[in-house]
């Protein structure tokens, strides 16, 4: 009962929306705006085919390559910097500049330095992907409990031992969140990165209907765009709620006890 | 008293500590000159007016904090960073066990860390929870279970680490009275069975006289020893009994004075004779 109220909330506004926008593009004849029962078509007979497999499956191998050596590389260094105070003086102002260029400026000099095969885009997906990760895991390795890290040093809990029981799990909720925040970046950063020089992908396959004038097709793939984002949102969700489970257990325990 | 034993009885020996914290308004000394030896097997009781440094003392006899100056000997070795033989019991026993273990693996992990193979484990952790009554919930996780029991998991862990020494830091601040009784008399008997040392830090002056086999009141800070009672209570403590002795009510008496001439700034070492009026010594 709770859980069909809380879903039927979920999707309302956007049905009223799909509505609005129907009856608002009832009559209009304008080839540049999209409409709702066309673009469903479009969204069927453009992407319901091999067209799937050629263009959003390299897509999203590229998204998780690059997802997953930001998480790995973030969390390597995070731990590093966030448990040595001298590796994070000497590594603070080089990662303050790095941060604080775009990576979407990278692109036409990663291109001419590594090529225009996949690993530019990979390589693009990963260093945006890095920041969110790697701060987070910062933060989190700084901010444990003074009184569990007298205890583990006290037991002589130390090594491996100590990343994997303490040091890990304790800095995780933090770690997830980074990886949340990097998720959008992920997507947006493979777009970008197959818009220039690619020969398929999402991000190629929009900018070449638009080219082209196909702009049912092109709306289409815009959507895809949108539910790749959304399902990586809820898988990423569910994967949240089973490897911190621990903690909004004891959350919820104590906002309600 | 102390000074009589032998050197060979003498398990932790802290020497001339002192311990000056450097802060942005200059440098703060939380601990002046503390001396004392403790025994094997002995049950010791420190208490002291708050913020007369018991916390620092601890953490310095436990190897994680250096003392500025002076040293801390356990067993003939100066303590230079945490011993293998010692555990700690913490006042926050929320924030001393780790929320994503089990209770079983909580008190599992510092024998996997020493290197202790599964089956010893197994055993050993079984034991330890037998013995703190707890030998119902291995597969609880902490946070499930009422503060009394989260403090029970930390002594159990304690336990099967099987120390030589045990420190406490006010361990039983954040219980209710009732389940502070129980877990009082829990210490005694764990004490007993295993033989350990104890070394037990209180603000309480009743728990500390109702505990210990010896109390030492600290000053006021900068902290040295105010006074160093033996307590001659009956071997065998019990709530209702011991707490009703004519003896405890005069130890109770004496520490308690000692307590407010430290708070009011009195130090042993200013004027020794009016000072050491022990009760027995």
């Amino acid at each position: 009962m709770n859980k069909a109220r809380s879903i039927s909330a979920m999707v309302a506004l956007p049905i009223v929306l799909v509505l609005l926008w129907w009856v608002a593009t009832l009559g209009n004849s304008n080839p540049f705006i999209p409409k709702p029962v066309a673009l469903l078509t479009d969204l069927w007979e453009t992407w319901a085919n091999s067209r799937f497999l050629e263009h959003v499956v390299p897509s999203i191998v590229r998204l998780l390559s690059g997802l997953s050596i930001a998480i790995v590389g973030g969390i390597v260094l995070g731990v590093l910097i966030g448990s040595n105070l001298t590796v994070r003086k000497i590594m603070g102002p080089i990662l303050e500049f790095v941060r604080a260029i775009p990576p979407p400026v990278l692109l036409p000099v990663l291109m001419m330095v590594i090529g225009i095969g996949d690993e530019t885009k990979v390589f693009l997906i990963a260093l945006g992907c890095l920041w969110p990760v790697l701060l987070n895991t910062v933060d989190g390795v700084r901010s444990v409990d003074p009184v569990l890290r007298d205890t583990t040093s006290s037991y002589n809990i130390g090594g491996l031992t100590r990343l994997r029981f303490f040091l890990l799990p304790a800095a995780l909720p933090r770690i997830v969140t980074g990886v949340r925040l990097s998720l959008p970046i992920a997507l947006i950063l493979m777009v970008a990165s197959e818009m220039y020089a690619a020969t398929n992908g999402l991000g190629f396959s929009i900018i070449y209907f638009q080219r082209t004038f196909q702009n049912g097709p092109m709306w289409a793939g815009v959507v895809v765009l949108g539910l790749v984002g959304i399902i990586m949102a809820l898988a990423f969700r569910w994967f949240e709620r089973r490897i911190l489970s621990w903690y909004y257990a004891q959350r919820e325990l104590e906002t309600s006890g | 008293m102390v000074d009589t034993q032998s050197n060979s009885d003498v398990l932790l020996s802290v020497r001339s500590m002192k311990k000056v914290y450097p802060t942005p308004g200059g440098p703060v000394e939380a601990v002046r000159d503390l001396t004392f030896d403790l025994r094997r097997g002995e049950f010791a009781c420190i208490v002291g007016p708050s913020g007369s440094g018991k916390t620092t003392l601890l953490k310095c006899i436990s190897g994680l904090m250096a003392p500025t100056s002076g040293e801390v000997i356990l067993d003939g070795e100066r303590v230079a960073g945490p011993p293998r033989n010692m555990a700690l019991v913490f006042q926050e026993y929320g924030r001393s066990l780790y929320s994503w273990l089990r209770v079983e693996d909580n008190v599992a992990l510092p024998l996997r860390a020493a290197g202790i193979g599964p089956a010893e484990r197994r055993e050993r952790v079984a034991e330890a929870l037998e013995a703190v009554g707890l030998a119902h919930v291995p597969q609880s996780y902490p946070w499930q279970l009422s503060g009394g029991m989260q403090q029970r998991v930390a002594i159990a862990r304690a336990v099967a680490y099987r120390p030589e020494i045990l420190l406490m830091d006010e361990p039983f601040a954040a219980v209710d009275a009732q389940t502070r009784a129980d877990l009082e008399d829990l210490v005694r008997s764990v004490w007993k069975k295993l033989g350990l040392t104890v070394l037990f830090v209180t603000h309480d002056i009743d728990e500390s006289v109702y505990l210990g086999e010896r109390v030492i009141i600290l000053s006021s800070s900068p902290t040295v020893v105010q006074d160093d009672v033996r307590i001659d209570l009956p071997f065998e403590r019990d709530q209702l009994e011991t707490r009703s002795m004519k003896q405890f009510v005069v130890h109770r008496h004496h520490v308690y004075e000692q307590i407010q001439l430290a708070k009011r700034g009195f130090r042993a070492e200013d004027t020794r004779p009016v000072a050491v009026a022990q009760p027995s010594a």
